[in-house]
């Protein structure tokens, strides 16, 4: 990772809270995230980096702090505007469109770009048509990078799931999105696919510099391929820095270790 | 012979009307997982508009031609659904997101009592003729083979080619067009669509919009067979047991489904009506639905729902 060059903060997350009910999912959470960089969010179950994530990407409304993107300052994010503003994200659930063709799934991500009305997209002539083509494009280059080729009308809900979590990630290239949401990308895969995911995830960061922010607890993965790390622990955070400073923590190794130090 | 032909296809003249009835509620509930109890009523809402429009139009413009008439009219009331779809998302379904499927139902049933009576307060009460000029001469086909050949209304081929026409474009529409295809996005996942950035505002406007189109054609086609009148609103009932056989969310299934409903019933009349002292086309819908019920939950096309457990 010696090519890539780390710049600005773009997201800066500042002293969020969020409870449901009396159950405290996230305290006083503050971090930033450089462009261009792989940010990784770890903790053990129920840490709240699900949570955190919702609340960038605006599914929760915290009730404390703000979120900066871009150098504008939110209370709450709206899902839309997140996705305008260039934030896409995958899910730990799979939240694809099981009916629709791998394909589709993906064109859904150019959904924001497409510019031409209905009444031409109708008809399919003229400028819609050559648009449509040119997304249609941009798509096929995603699926041959995933190398998803093969199931490229298959609707996706018959598709494994390894193969499902890279069709989710392609919908959320197809955004050609400059922050990248990743919840649990590896969450149940093997070591191949788990591999796999890992060269796609540093391809995109390195090639198109994408910046990348991952949640995991499987910590192996994370400390490989983030930049910085932050860690969670039922709601709070407990360390920040890069893997090399975060492995040596004691508060992160009795966390995840449990032992009393 | 010819008498069967003849009742059949009566049946499915009358079970196309019902597919379209049921399509809209197909719409509406794949896109918002909303069971729009007032399909029917926006039946008899956009067909009372198209006819006081048609009657209204000619002499606010000093029009002479009728067919002109027809078409203003016809747009006026698109444009009414248009209106109706923009408030409905306004006024009820933008609070009511991530409610229960049952509140939202209970909404919708508020919509339909105020359609009906909004409705009838501004278009009027009686019953309306609208005369798009459909032929009304009946015609007999086959003469060659049956004797006396098959009676054919006329009126019904039209309506049957509008009917397929309307359906072949919603298809059109939903699988060919970048919207079409946030549609079906929408109606497969809520929150993955808001996270590629489909508005699903939007989203449900054009849904209520498109469902309130084929209500209009509907409504027109029904209302120019019959006359407008309050009753046209039971239709909406004939096309619950059409659902429930076809499944709630496949357009398939609605259109299918609408069509067995007809024929069954019109066959079930004729050939068993006699046995039973007749007046079996009224339950027979409703019937088949239960059997249904009992052994095909989902429908002939519909999702079946696997729970994790």
């Amino acid at each position: 990772m010696s090519a890539k060059k780390i710049g600005d903060v773009v997201l800066d997350v500042k002293n969020i809270s969020l409870s449901f009910g009396g159950v405290k999912a996230l305290a006083d959470i503050s971090f930033d995230v450089r462009e261009h960089e792989v940010r990784a969010i770890i903790g053990p179950n129920g840490a709240g980096k699900s949570s955190m994530l919702n609340c960038i990407n605006g599914v929760y409304t915290p009730q404390q702090g703000t979120i900066s993107f871009m150098g504008q300052t939110f209370d709450h994010m709206d899902s839309h505007q997140v996705a305008v503003m260039g934030i896409a994200r995958t899910f730990q659930n799979l939240a694809l469109f099981k009916g629709m063709s791998v394909i589709d799934n993906i064109m859904t991500g150019r959904n924001l770009r497409i510019k031409s009305n209905l009444f031409w997209q109708a008809l399919r002539i003229g400028p819609a048509q050559r648009e449509e083509e040119r997304h249609r494009e941009f798509v096929e280059h995603i699926i041959d990078f995933l190398e998803i080729q093969a199931y490229r009308k298959t609707p996706v809900g018959q598709l494994p799931y390894g193969l499902q979590k890279r069709v989710d990630l392609g919908r959320a290239l197809a955004m050609e999105p400059r922050v990248l949401l990743l919840d649990e990308p590896m969450a149940g895969m093997n070591v191949e696919e788990k591999q796999d995911m890992c060269r796609f995830v540093l391809d995109v960061n390195q090639e198109y510099g994408t910046t990348v922010v991952l949640i995991e607890h499987d910590m192996s993965v994370v400390m490989d391929i983030s930049d910085r790390v932050v860690v969670l622990d039922y709601g709070k955070k407990i360390g920040d820095g890069t893997p090399d400073e975060v492995r040596n923590n004691k508060e992160v190794i009795s966390a995840y270790l449990g032992i009393s130090h | 012979m010819a008498f069967f032909l003849e009742t059949l296809l009566g049946g499915l003249m009358a079970g196309m009307l019902y597919s379209l009835v049921a399509l809209g509620f197909v719409l509406i509930f794949k896109a918002s997982g909303v069971f729009n109890f007032a399909q029917g009523a926006m039946v008899l809402f956009a067909a009372l508009a198209m006819a006081r429009f048609a009657e209204w139009v000619p002499g606010w413009l000093g029009l002479e031609s009728k067919y002109l008439g027809n078409v203003i009219a016809f747009v006026l009331a698109a444009a009414l659904m248009f209106v109706l779809a923009w408030l409905i998302e306004r006024l009820v379904l933008r609070h009511l997101v991530n409610q229960e499927g049952v509140t939202l139902l209970m909404a919708t049933l508020g919509i339909t009592y105020f359609l009906d009576g909004f409705g009838q307060t501004i278009f009027g009460s009686a019953i309306y003729k609208i005369d798009v000029g459909m032929p009304k001469e009946p015609v007999f086909l086959l003469q060659g083979t049956f004797q006396g050949g098959v009676l054919v209304n006329l009126e019904d081929v039209y309506a049957a080619c509008v009917a397929t026409l309307l359906v072949a474009l919603l298809s059109l529409f939903f699988q060919k067009t970048s919207t079409g295809r946030a549609l079906r996005a929408v109606a497969d996942d809520h929150q993955a669509a808001q996270s590629v950035g489909i508005p699903l505002n939007r989203i449900w406007v054009i849904v209520w919009f498109v469902a309130g189109i084929t209500a209009l054609v509907a409504g027109i086609i029904w209302g120019s067979k019959l006359g407008v009148q309050f009753s046209l609103t039971t239709v909406a009932l004939r096309a619950l047991p059409v659902i429930i056989l076809g499944g709630l969310t496949s357009v398939p299934g609605a259109i299918i489904g609408g069509l067995i409903i007809g024929v069954g019933e019109k066959l079930s009349e004729v050939y068993l009506g006699p046995f039973v002292g007749g007046g079996i086309e009224i339950w027979f819908a409703y019937m088949l639905a239960l059997v249904f019920l009992l052994f095909r939950p989902q429908g002939l096309f519909g999702e079946k729902i696997i729970d994790r457990v």
